[in-house]
């Protein structure tokens, strides 16, 4: 096996707030290898977006990473100078944000966007940096990149302007790219151009893929592993087909469920009872017991690791062969 | 089939926009939003119709237009076959409720359930004062929320909780047709399902018609009897929801379809569903609407001539090509089946 692109271990994400310290992620760790797409899964509150954002030092003022090490490409980041860490950021990895408007410069014509890295990062002239954004245009699917490049951010579809941002990210070819939630904003025919976009681009460029979303539809389309996110915890690792066809933790069991699956019919529709628990008060044992249909006695007690399974799985379920035994009893997608 | 509840005819509904006034001032016609433009639609009474499209598309304004929020500038909407007009009387505005998307902007941040609930009943005098505690408590049972919500705030529920409270006040005044405008996109997957639940027990339970508009099709395979299909202020396709989703005629609504994506794990395929952009609402493209993107569109007839919503008994669809048997030829890449 080949060395990791990227490595977490033990993440722990920290937000001081009046009312005490909320843990917003405890303990994710999770690797990359080149070329992989990684999905991390969960909904609001889940800790996925501050697991990404810990990765690159993109947190809000308020939070920080209080344990863990983050490595990208051999450097561990969390004790690495700030100046390698930019170095980092430009050249190894980048970003793709949920809404491309905020996070463009607004006052800035796209074509200058997209050539700031190549002129700044990898020192090309003028010129050639401007041509470089062409290219980079023409790769991802921009009609008439000559026209479009004057053009400022708000002159540009919602699906044109995920299109500049997936360009700036590729600018500076970078081996590992972060996408929190890269098609939220966008339409559902935007939505696949943009998903089809990107997988292309991982195949052709082999660039590495984290890919942030609380829809598991979009997961399973887009990436080859998939970390589920729950209260701040990876609750379960393994490969997408693995994981969606006999999840291993309840909570994965009950999102699946819970999604109203496009292939099949209608009927009513199976939910998690309960909400989230408030991270600064976690629930004691298991983070999911009070809504887990199997839960037993020794799920309250002591916390619950990560357990690693067979076939490069892990789950922090003790009871976890029931929940694949209701999987394998009443499907949760539809066979393909 | 049922009688029909309510009935659209050919109406528009547009925007004049931003800088109409200096337009006119220089002798020039203000420029125009057609946001719904030339919709014809039936709902039958005790069905669900999920009324699917983008951004943009005007399923929103048409949802808003029936509710009575926003004026048409032509057609009618007829209820019972009386007309519908601007303005409406308090029995008329009853019967047809909203539920919006955002239930933390659609509630009264500072009032509690309680008086948001009671100020409707005493508004629309529906019940004699002392029977208005009774009603509310029965309105959040109905919702599945307990008596204890009455005295709380919007701010003290999750998004799952607070949309129920905005359903039960839309229930409140006992209407017969209730429009749901995209009721579980601002919540999280796992509640998303109590709440599309809760809407089909309720139209079970008190024989309620609905209009459920929603661009996750999914959801509205999940809980629609019908489906609308909108494109650029038009309907372009409404069949029964499993006619619609395994036989659809309309290459957008193909398109649609495919483009959603799925569980199964794997790639579909390489090409997108449909490829482009929609065009503005401002300056709709002529002939059909939907030929710069349509994989089999044919010139000069799909640039000049705007087909007409036609078909066989409950199934219509407005493309020339929609009912040409066999089934138009596509360009193979651009529509590969899922499985």
């Amino acid at each position: 096996m080949t060395e990791p692109l990227l490595r977490v271990e033990g993440l722990r994400v920290e937000f001081n707030l009046a009312r005490g310290v909320l843990r917003a992620v405890d303990g994710a760790s999770f690797e990359v290898q080149p070329g992989e797409a990684l999905g991390i899964v969960g909904e609001s509150g889940s800790g996925k977006t501050m697991a990404l954002r810990a990765l690159v030092g993109l947190l809000p003022p308020a939070a920080s990473v209080t344990a863990g090490t983050v490595e990208i490409d051999g450097v561990d980041v969390t004790v690495a100078s700030e100046v390698r860490r930019r170095e980092l950021r430009g050249r190894t990895v980048s970003m793709i944000f949920q809404e491309p408007m905020t996070a463009l410069n607004p006052v800035m014509r796209v074509g200058r966007q997209i050539a700031e890295m190549p002129l700044v990062r990898l020192g090309l002239s003028r010129r050639e940096a401007r041509d470089r954004a062409l290219e980079l245009m023409r790769l991802v699917g921009i009609p008439d990149p000559k026209r479009r490049s004057l053009a400022y951010p708000h002159e540009l579809s919602g699906g044109m302007r995920q299109r500049v941002m997936i360009a700036i990210a590729l600018s500076a070819d970078p081996k590992l790219i972060l996408c929190d939630e890269p098609t939220t904003a966008l339409d559902v025919t935007i939505q696949d151009q943009i998903l089809k976009l990107l997988g292309t681009l991982q195949r052709d460029l082999g660039v590495s893929l984290v890919f942030v979303s609380h829809d598991l539809a979009v997961i399973a389309q887009t990436c080859t592993r998939v970390a589920v996110m729950y209260a701040g915890q990876v609750v379960e690792t393994g490969t997408v087909d693995a994981v969606f066809r006999e999840p291993r933790h309840p909570y994965t069991l009950g999102l699946l469920r819970s999604v109203p699956d496009f292939d099949s019919v209608r009927g009513r529709l199976s939910s998690i009872p309960g909400s989230p628990p408030d991270l600064a008060l976690p629930p004691a044992g298991c983070r999911f017991h009070p809504r887990c249909p199997f839960v037993q006695d020794d799920c309250v007690g002591a916390p619950i690791p990560l357990i690693e399974l067979a076939g490069e799985r892990a789950t922090r379920c003790l009871y976890h062969e029931r929940c694949a035994e209701d999987a394998r009893r009443e499907p949760v997608v539809a066979r393909g | 089939m049922a009688e029909t509840l309510l009935e659209a005819a050919g109406l528009h509904v547009h925007y004049e926009l931003r800088g109409g006034f200096a337009r006119r001032a220089r002798g020039r016609a203000p420029e125009v939003l057609r946001a719904v433009d030339g919709v014809d639609l039936a709902i039958a009474q005790g069905e669900t119709l999920g009324l699917v499209g983008e951004s943009g598309c005007g399923k929103s304004t048409l949802g808003r237009t029936i509710v009575g929020i926003e004026r048409p500038v032509a057609g009618a909407l007829r209820y019972r076959g009386e007309p519908l007009d601007v303005g409406r009387d308090r029995a008329q505005r009853r019967r047809i409720q909203m539920v919006f998307q955002d239930p933390y902007s659609s509630l009264n941040p500072r009032m509690t359930v309680r008086q948001t609930l009671s100020e409707l009943l005493r508004a629309h005098r529906l019940l004699p004062k002392n029977a208005i505690d009774a009603r509310c408590r029965e309105l959040v049972d109905l919702v599945g929320l307990g008596p204890r919500a009455l005295a709380a705030h919007p701010r003290q529920f999750y998004g799952g909780q607070r949309q129920r409270v905005a359903i039960a006040r839309a229930l409140a005044l006992e209407p017969e047709l209730l429009v749901a405008d995209e009721p579980v996109s601002a919540l999280d997957v796992s509640v998303q399902a109590t709440v599309l639940n809760l809407l089909d027990e309720l139209r079970a339970k008190l024989g309620l018609t609905v209009l459920l508009i929603a661009h996750n099709m999914a959801v509205v395979r999940h809980v629609s009897d019908r489906v609308a299909v909108m494109y650029l202020g038009r309907i372009v396709e409404t069949a029964p929801t499993d006619e619609l989703f395994t036989n659809p005629r309309h290459p957008y609504t193909r398109g649609l379809l495919t483009a959603v994506p799925r569980l199964v794990p794997g790639r579909v395929s390489e090409s997108a569903a449909v490829a482009g952009d929609p065009p503005s609402p401002v300056s709709p493209p002529s002939g059909c609407r939907f030929h710069p993107r349509c994989p089999i569109a044919q010139e000069p007839l799909c640039s000049t001539e705007d087909p007409a919503l036609a078909g066989p008994g409950h199934h219509v669809a407005a493309c020339h090509f929609a009912w040409r048997d066999p089934p138009p030829a596509h360009t193979p890449e651009v529509l590969q089946e899922a499985t």
